[in-house]
């Protein structure tokens, strides 16, 4: 890679970032450099926190700058319902369609033997301990095979507390990632989610 | 009960305009098309069936080659591949664009958005006979099973997403149970996923061979009638709930069911084989000569090709009277006319026109196609300095 100093270090940076490419990346830097004081500089200052500190929740997976997230601290919301997604990002997703109200779990990924993650690769353990003081537990996964194979998996896992294991039925289409679903679709599922 | 057929056997479903770039031997081809066959002759090599198989990338999977993505760039060109198609359908008109990146990574896009390969089975169900099939009866079940598949597929375009999803269920368990952890809850999880999709599998193409067999009854053909028969896949305790009625839902989860429990006690097997033992992706199509009574594998070379044509004409058939695809499929025939004498390769012409069908037939003469006169799109293919030339001529 050719050595242009420092500007085209951060612009080969930017352009590894989903969504951007060199073109775009030239153009973002450009336009941070022009507005110094009001983008750069909290922009540089708002990275150094997030790299220092951003962070797993430790009771529920989300990305936070805390040792338990803002949802999880949050008094106002249900301890009752513990919804389960694959990822941060559908997580966001849910979070963006404002319908739920209650609880999350990130598992951290989907169960695929061809891809190397196992269960114990998920934090199926920890959901089971927080599920066993739930009204309802509500999988949130995306339905592509692995998606619904872990769904079964966690379902059965969770089958010997009696609790009601719930899924996202209607609106989510086969291979369906949730992270890409309009706020709309989300809510209708949400509202239709059926017994598993 | 059908509708009359449009004004001079002209397709209702077909490739109006298609533009073809640094594909094969085809450095820039450009056609437009106004829904007659589509006759093209020219010397061997010059890249006729090229340009078939770019026609063939519109539908999903890899093509009539099935070639591997880095094989369809020109060579010593270093740049990408693009098919660009416009396709007239009963339902207005799509456009759908391949790129073959260099990579050999390839994007769809249908009306400017992007879409998964799949997407392409909703456009246009496409059909197609190649040299390449002339085997088909005596070769391995694979090769029949692909063209009971992409039967299946153009009467349900969802098939191509349930065999994915079947295939992707079974590989993981497959994986399960070579490397471990021999964990029954998730093979468990897994077989429930092979059932679901397995079954969806087997009755579309159950569904698919149905509509073969009610497409050869009253049918007025030359072509000899087929019987057929998909045997084995679901194991024989299977076979009737997996047969049921689409709408009978008891007779399905029971068939699905049964298919999971077989799957849970051939845990042990499966892992010794290194694969899964029963399934539809076991599945063969059997078809016997009808006018003799003689299975298609003993017939000889010619009676077998005339089996592959009849099969793909009421394929054909059935879709042009089928109300939801309200159209005969777009037809690949390469090297089809060569094969034939001069009465069948008349008749074929005439079920063609009957059919109101977009049929792409290429032959090295062009005196091949005389029986069709003006009733075809004629075009003349040749291999120049700066890869294929297409002409259009009106011999
Ligand atoms: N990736 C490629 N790049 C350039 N030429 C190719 C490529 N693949 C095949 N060809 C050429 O295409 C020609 C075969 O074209 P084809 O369409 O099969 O001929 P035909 O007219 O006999 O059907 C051969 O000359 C072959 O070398
Ligand atoms: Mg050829
Ligand atoms: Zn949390």
């Amino acid at each position: 890679m050719d050595d242009g100093g420092e500007i085209q270090r951060l612009i080969a940076l930017m352009a590894k970032l989903p969504g951007l490419g060199p073109r775009s990346a030239r153009r973002a830097v450009l336009a941070l450099v022009r507005r110094r004081e009001a983008l750069l500089a909290p922009l540089a200052e708002a990275m150094a926190t997030v790299a220092e500190r951003a962070r797993l929740c430790a009771r529920c997976g989300n990305l936070d700058t805390t040792e338990i997230c803002a949802i999880c601290r949050d008094p106002e919301r249900d301890d009752g319902l513990i919804c389960v997604v694959e990822e941060v990002g559908d997580l966001w997703a849910m979070e963006r369609a404002g319908a739920f109200r209650g609880r999350y779990h990130v598992l951290g990924g989907v169960l695929s033997a061809l891809d190397g993650v196992g269960p114990d690769d998920l934090r199926i353990p920890a959901l089971a301990e927080r599920a066993a003081t739930a009204r309802e537990v509500i999988l949130a996964l995306n339905a592509t095979v692995d998606g619904v194979t872990t769904a079964h998996y966690v379902a059965d896992s969770l089958a010997a507390l009696g609790v009601p294991v719930t899924s996202l039925a209607q609106g989510v289409p086969v291979g369906g990632e949730l992270d890409y679903l309009d706020d709309g679709t989300i809510g209708a599922a949400l509202r239709a989610r059926r017994a598993l | 009960m059908s509708e009359p057929l449009p004004p001079n056997g002209r397709a209702t479903l077909f490739v109006s305009r298609l533009a073809v770039s640094q594909f094969r031997s085809h450095a820039q081809t450009r056609l437009a098309l106004d829904g007659r066959p589509v006759a093209l002759h020219g010397p061997n090599g010059s890249g006729k069936t090229n340009l078939l198989e770019a026609v063939s990338l519109l539908s999903p999977g890899r093509g009539l080659r099935r070639a591997k993505a880095e094989e369809l760039a020109r060579s010593g060109v270093g740049a990408g591949w693009r098919v660009r198609a416009e396709v007239a359908t009963p339902r207005g008109a799509r456009a759908v664009a391949l790129t073959g990146e260099p990579e050999g990574r390839r994007r769809v896009e249908i009306d400017d958005k992007a879409e998964t390969q799949t997407a392409l089975g909703e456009v246009a169900p496409m059909l197609w006979l190649t040299p390449a099939m002339d085997r088909l009866w005596i070769e391995g079940p694979e090769g029949r099973r692909r063209w009971l598949d992409r039967a299946a597929l153009s009467f349900f375009p969802g098939h191509a997403e349930a065999s994915l999803a079947y295939e992707r269920a079974m590989r993981e368990r497959n994986r399960l149970l070579r490397d471990g952890p021999n964990d029954p809850r998730w093979l468990d999880a897994l077989e429930a996923r092979m059932a679901e999709h397995g079954l969806a599998v087997a009755r579309a193409r159950d569904a698919a061979a149905a509509r073969l067999r009610g497409a050869f009854e009253n049918a007025k053909t030359l072509f000899p009638l087929a019987e057929i028969a998909i045997v084995g896949g679901m194991g024989s305790g299977l076979e009737k709930g997996a047969r049921a009625a689409p709408g009978d839902g008891a007779q399905a989860s029971g068939a699905m069911d049964d298919f999971r429990a077989a799957l849970a006690r051939s845990r042990r097997e499966d892992a010794a084989a290194g694969r899964a033992l029963t399934g539809p992706h076991r599945a063969d199509l059997s078809a016997v000569f009808a006018p003799k009574g003689v299975d298609a594998r003993l017939c000889s070379t010619g009676e077998q090709k005339a089996l592959l044509i009849s099969l793909t004409l009421a394929n054909a058939r059935a879709l042009a009277a089928d109300a939801t695809a309200g159209a005969a499929p777009i037809l690949l025939l390469d090297e089809v006319a060569a094969h034939l004498d001069p009465d069948r390769r008349a008749a074929l012409y005439d079920e063609i026109d009957a059919l109101g069908a977009q049929a792409w037939m290429t032959a090295a003469e062009p005196g091949l196609f005389d029986a069709l006169g003006g009733r075809a799109q004629r075009f003349a293919m040749s291999d120049g300095p700066d890869g294929s030339v297409l002409e259009p001529c009106d011999a």
